[in-house]
């Protein structure tokens, strides 16, 4: 508890803040005075400042992308694809990435302090959108000297921030990488997240959001909701393959409700230990966010409107086994891109490790990760890497 | 195979046929040799469809941008001339609506390059002749209840189908056994006999 809540207050990474004077106007109409924005940089700006990558986090991600997180000690959660050597080539490329507003890792979020009464924030945090984040972000990479980003590369809820991204700063992106993600949420996807924030609303402890102060956590409630939301993230083939109906540590069920099965145990503890990271309140934002991205609506309906003229290059990347964002998703996308005119790949991986599969070892991935990086790079004359 | 650039004959020929810095679609584009040849060597604006998975990887880890898709279905998702050329090479016959796909290239492309091997050619003639079976060759490897090669037609079959679709022969040409061109002055019936496959470019009338 102590360490997390010293996470979203003084968070063991850089830091950017921007005062009372430039308050960010978000698409709720509210205005977030004092802008906090915590991120990690890795490998060097070239002097053209031209080789710097930005990764959007998922849902409950962070901006330990590539580096040890500061509460659960484990490794960055994309040191596959992100590091020296690796795809995204942090030798070659200045890797950013950032916590978005309304997380719980040291930028803008319900963990914070509302300046207007010097109480936590809680659920008086103005609500943000994906677009919101995007804004916030893009003021992070005005801070850091940057004009135009050779990539923005993400997965899930960081896919779409990378589609908004090229919607709403098509010049500030000279390539996108949005993975196993959709240009607005299904009524499936929005579903499953109301069923998770009403396990959160309905643990007493959340005490209508303002836990915090009350010295209380609604851990049960935000536990169940990462038990419901991790079964979206797997496949049935993945869940059958790792677990099947395997008994945890004993020869017969025990007829009670203990968890008898592997598959439970498996699922308590994701729960058990999201909870030790993550704020409550913090995702019901994030999922509500995710929630409302439509990006065609927000184009008068149109998704070729929101990419309309773009020089963008655009590789898109689905899984066969996801079901949360299932690869017609993709190709909603890559459809309205064709109709612009833009340049556009897009490649259907065959996994059955579900939507998770965009964190896991997934060798064609990697492959055309790397591929479509280094024909950006090399298309905007960017040295090669050091190795 | 040629030795230096790892094109098939048919897409030498296409090589030499799209104009440099044209903005190209190459429906069925396997592992994007061809189009990664014509964006280097012709500064081509180079655009791939491609139904396998290993085959779109392989394009997008060159730094093509190709799409996965099915030339029978996907087509019809691009605008009317967004392409100067759209290419379709030896994938004619294993498409399951050819005139569709031929009508959609021109539609979307100011003229079309299509190869396509020519089922009238005398050793698949004399094949069907002697043995009374499906013929099974060199460049036709599979037996007629597995191959991807579902709407196999000859070199006038193909003339015929051209003008149905309402385009302009531009450009015909047959290749021998050996992947060269036949000759200018052969007639279709000659060609038709002879060659092995045709390459043809059409444009919209």
């Amino acid at each position: 508890m102590a360490a997390r809540i010293n996470e979203a207050d003084i968070p063991n990474s850089l830091l950017f803040e921007s005062g009372a004077e430039a308050p960010l106007v978000l698409d709720s109409g509210a205005s977030l005075q004092g802008l906090r924005i915590a991120y990690k940089t890795y490998g060097r700006l070239d002097a053209a400042r031209a080789n710097a990558v930005l990764i959007c986090h998922a849902l409950t991600g962070d901006q330990h992308v590539a580096s040890e997180h500061p509460i659960t000690g484990k490794p960055g959660w994309w040191i596959s694809m992100v590091g020296p050597g690796k795809p995204i080539d942090t030798d070659r490329f200045f890797v950013i990435c950032a916590n978005v507003i309304g997380s719980c890792m040291g930028s803008s979020g319900p963990t914070g302090i509302n300046p207007a009464n010097g109480d936590i924030y809680g659920t008086d945090f103005p609500l943000v959108t994906i677009p919101d984040m995007v804004r916030a972000q893009a003021r992070l990479i005005d801070h850091l000297g940057i004009g135009t980003l050779l990539a923005v590369v993400g997965g899930s809820m960081g896919g779409m921030q990378v589609l908004a991204w090229a919607s709403l700063f098509p010049d500030r992106v000279f390539s996108a990488m949005p993975i196993a993600t959709a240009a607005k949420h299904s009524a499936q996807n929005i579903a499953f997240h109301e069923v998770g924030r009403q396990a959160v609303m309905a643990d007493p402890e959340w005490r209508r959001g303002r836990y915090l102060a009350e010295g209380t956590r609604p851990v049960k409630g935000l536990s169940v909701a990462r038990m419901a939301a991790h079964i979206t993230y797997l496949s049935e083939a993945a869940l059958q393959r790792k677990f099947g109906r395997s008994l945890q540590d004993r020869a017969m069920p025990t007829f009670s409700f203990d968890a008898d099965f592997q598959v439970e145990s498996y699922l308590r503890h994701q729960g058990f230990t999201f909870v030790e990271r993550f704020d409550a309140n913090s995702y019901l934002y994030l999922t509500r966010a995710m929630d409302y991205f439509d990006l065609a609506a927000d184009n008068g309906g149109s998704l070729a409107t929101a990419f309309r003229a773009t020089k963008t290059r655009f590789c898109l990347v689905s899984f066969t086994s996801d079901w949360l964002f299932p690869t017609a998703d993709s190709r909603q996308v890559v459809h309205a891109l064709n109709a612009c005119g833009a340049s556009v790949s897009f490649v259907e991986i065959e996994s059955d490790k579900g939507h998770d599969a965009f964190l896991l070892e997934e060798p064609n991935l990697f492959a055309t990760a790397r591929g479509f990086l280094d024909s950006a790079a090399r298309a905007r004359g960017v040295a090669e890497g050091g190795r | 195979m040629t030795e230096e650039t790892g094109l098939r004959a048919d897409q030498r020929l296409i090589f030499d046929i799209v104009s440099s810095g044209a903005r190209v679609l190459d429906v069925g584009c396997g592992d994007g040799v061809l189009l990664d040849h014509l964006a280097r060597a012709k500064g081509v604006d180079a655009r791939g469809i491609e139904l396998s998975r290993e085959g779109v990887a392989s394009c997008v880890a060159k730094g093509l941008a190709v799409i996965q898709g099915d030339a029978d279905t996907d087509l019809t998702d691009y605008p009317d001339d967004c392409f100067d050329t759209v290419i379709l090479s030896q994938t004619l016959q294993a498409t399951r609506r050819p005139r569709h796909v031929l009508e959609q290239m021109l539609r979307i492309g100011r003229n079309a390059i299509v190869s396509f091997p020519n089922f009238g050619h005398w050793r698949i003639r004399t094949h069907l002749l002697l043995h009374g079976r499906m013929p099974v060759t060199e460049n036709l490897p599979d037996s007629w209840y597995d191959t991807p090669n579902i709407h196999f037609c000859t070199i006038r079959d193909f003339v015929a189908l051209a003008g149905e679709v309402n385009a302009e022969i531009v450009r015909a040409e047959a290749l021998d056994a050996t992947g060269r061109p036949m000759g200018v002055k052969m007639p279709w019936w000659f060609w038709n006999l002879m060659g092995e496959q045709g390459v043809f470019l059409l444009a919209r009338r």
